[in-house]
């Protein structure tokens, strides 16, 4: 396969950036996006030019850590996948692809296509947890938690937090990310105790972040590679209203319903 | 926006059925009556006031929220794809709620305020069923005003549903019935409203 590459190039986090077009030749249809990425690299270096620098880590659909916005769709053009799993079989010969960062003034540009996705790592801080002190393991009898509130929660936890919600939102919205983040814990006993300062404090730090407001469009249901539900925004939505009108605690309430 | 949509909803239901009472064909009689009524009342009068406070919190709401989704994306994709993964009208709802408003101004202008001034004025009021007839003589208001109505369709077809999900209530067992009742009604209310200029113009009503 001939293909011809149209990539965000950025040298810097300040500086500007633009997009450079890159032809690659004899592409295998068998090769994996991020493949055919490394075969231009090693050309690229073979001439003397700064090779192109995107996120990657597993390769096999599970870390997170690879993005790429690529001919203006999340992960690329099939669903429930990431870039890793995205083959080249998947486009034509001679298709022109366009090749971006995620965009979000949540998630800077580091270099190219490497975007900085600590605004997650944040939110997580002010509440993705359960905070239970060690001890002897009770009986797990002790606690017990119905099949549909365990899947659901476990649904919820495949959320590999790679921002593919973000970049997709027209708002730039981290509603499914967070509300994935949420619904893991308030679903479980063990979550339900702080479940009320968490939603609130996430939320907070998910506006303090900068990233946009949810206006339902359903976009990031349809990009998230691992299908993660609206459901949990819904959920994450009615713990904020009655959070916000229950708790004991006296936090602003901001959202837009 | 959820909840002064649910509140613009339920208007939108009052003011349909009165306006559709033209269809009766006895002049306008029972219209004029629940007009008069509507027109005439003083709790009505504080509700009205309520309505247009409703109005103001969901497009102030809805310029707010636009602004801050606008900044949350400093630099646009060159390249972008949505209509792989959602519709066109649920990206739009700022600009088809700017359309509404525009429709609003005029109609507003049309109907509601000459008669209040009439009211406020001489304590009387204009026959608005004799109104809507002369003003819906003219094609290009009867066009204006079904324009009006199809951004309404537009906007109601993601508003209505969209609206239960923020407000957090989705649920497996009726998101279903909730869609189609969404459907129907975004489908409904805004044809009801269309036929009325153009019933109007072809004379269908007396």
């Amino acid at each position: 396969m001939n293909l011809l590459l149209k990539i965000w190039r950025q040298k810097g986090p300040n500086e500007q950036g633009k997009m450079v077009d890159y032809p690659v030749t004899d592409i295998s249809e068998d090769m994996s996006f991020l493949e055919m990425l490394d075969i231009l690299n090693d050309q690229l270096v073979v001439k003397g030019e700064e090779p192109v620098s995107f996120d990657h880590d597993c390769r096999e659909g599970i870390c997170g850590m690879c993005s790429l916005y690529i001919n203006g769709q999340a992960h690329g053009p099939e669903r429930l996948i990431t870039t890793c799993q995205l083959h080249m079989r998947s486009f034509k010969d001679g298709e022109t692809i366009y090749i971006e960062p995620w965009r979000a003034k949540a998630f800077p540009v580091v270099k190219d296509l490497v975007v900085d996705r600590g605004a997650f790592d944040r939110i997580m801080n002010v509440g993705g947890f359960v905070s239970v002190n060690t001890g002897g393991a009770q009986d797990a009898n002790c606690l017990p938690v119905s099949k549909i509130d365990a899947d659901k929660a476990f649904d919820a936890a495949t959320c590999i937090g790679c921002g593919a919600c973000v970049a997709t939102c027209k708002n730039s919205s981290a509603m499914l990310f967070v509300s994935a983040k949420v619904s893991q814990l308030a679903l479980l006993p063990q979550g339900k105790i702080e479940a009320t300062e968490r939603v609130l404090n996430m939320v907070e730090q998910m506006d303090v972040e900068g990233f946009g407001n949810c206006t339902n469009t359903g976009a990031c249901e349809v990009e998230c590679p691992k299908g993660i539900s609206l459901e949990n925004i819904a959920r994450m939505n009615r713990e904020y209203i009655v959070a916000g009108v229950m708790s004991e605690e006296k936090k602003e309430v901001t959202g837009g319903f | 926006m959820g909840l002064t949509g649910f509140f613009l909803i339920t208007f939108l239901v009052v003011h349909a059925s009165i306006n559709a009472c033209i269809w009766f064909n006895d002049g306008g009689e029972t219209f004029t009556f629940y007009a008069h009524f509507m027109g005439t009342n003083t709790i009505v009068h504080f509700m009205e006031a309520g309505l247009f406070v409703g109005l103001i919190l969901h497009v102030v709401d809805g310029l707010l929220l636009w602004k801050q989704n606008r900044d949350a994306r400093p630099v646009q994709y060159a390249y972008n794809n949505p209509r792989k993964n959602s519709t066109w009208y649920s990206r739009s709802m700022a600009l088809l709620g700017t359309l509404i408003l525009l429709f609003l101004v005029i109609h507003l202008y049309d109907f509601w305020a000459p008669n209040r001034v009439e009211y406020v004025t001489t304590g009387e009021e204009k026959d608005l069923f004799q109104m809507m007839q002369e003003r819906f003589e003219s094609l290009p208001i009867v066009i204006l005003y079904c324009a009006g109505c199809f951004s309404l369709f537009w906007h109601l077809l993601h508003g209505f549903k969209s609206a239960f999900q923020s407000l957090g209530l989705n649920h497996s067992k009726y998101n279903k019935a909730i869609e189609v009742a969404g459907i129907a009604f975004a489908i409904i209310v805004p044809a009801v409203f269309a036929l009325m200029p153009i019933s109007m113009y072809f004379h269908l009503v007396h």
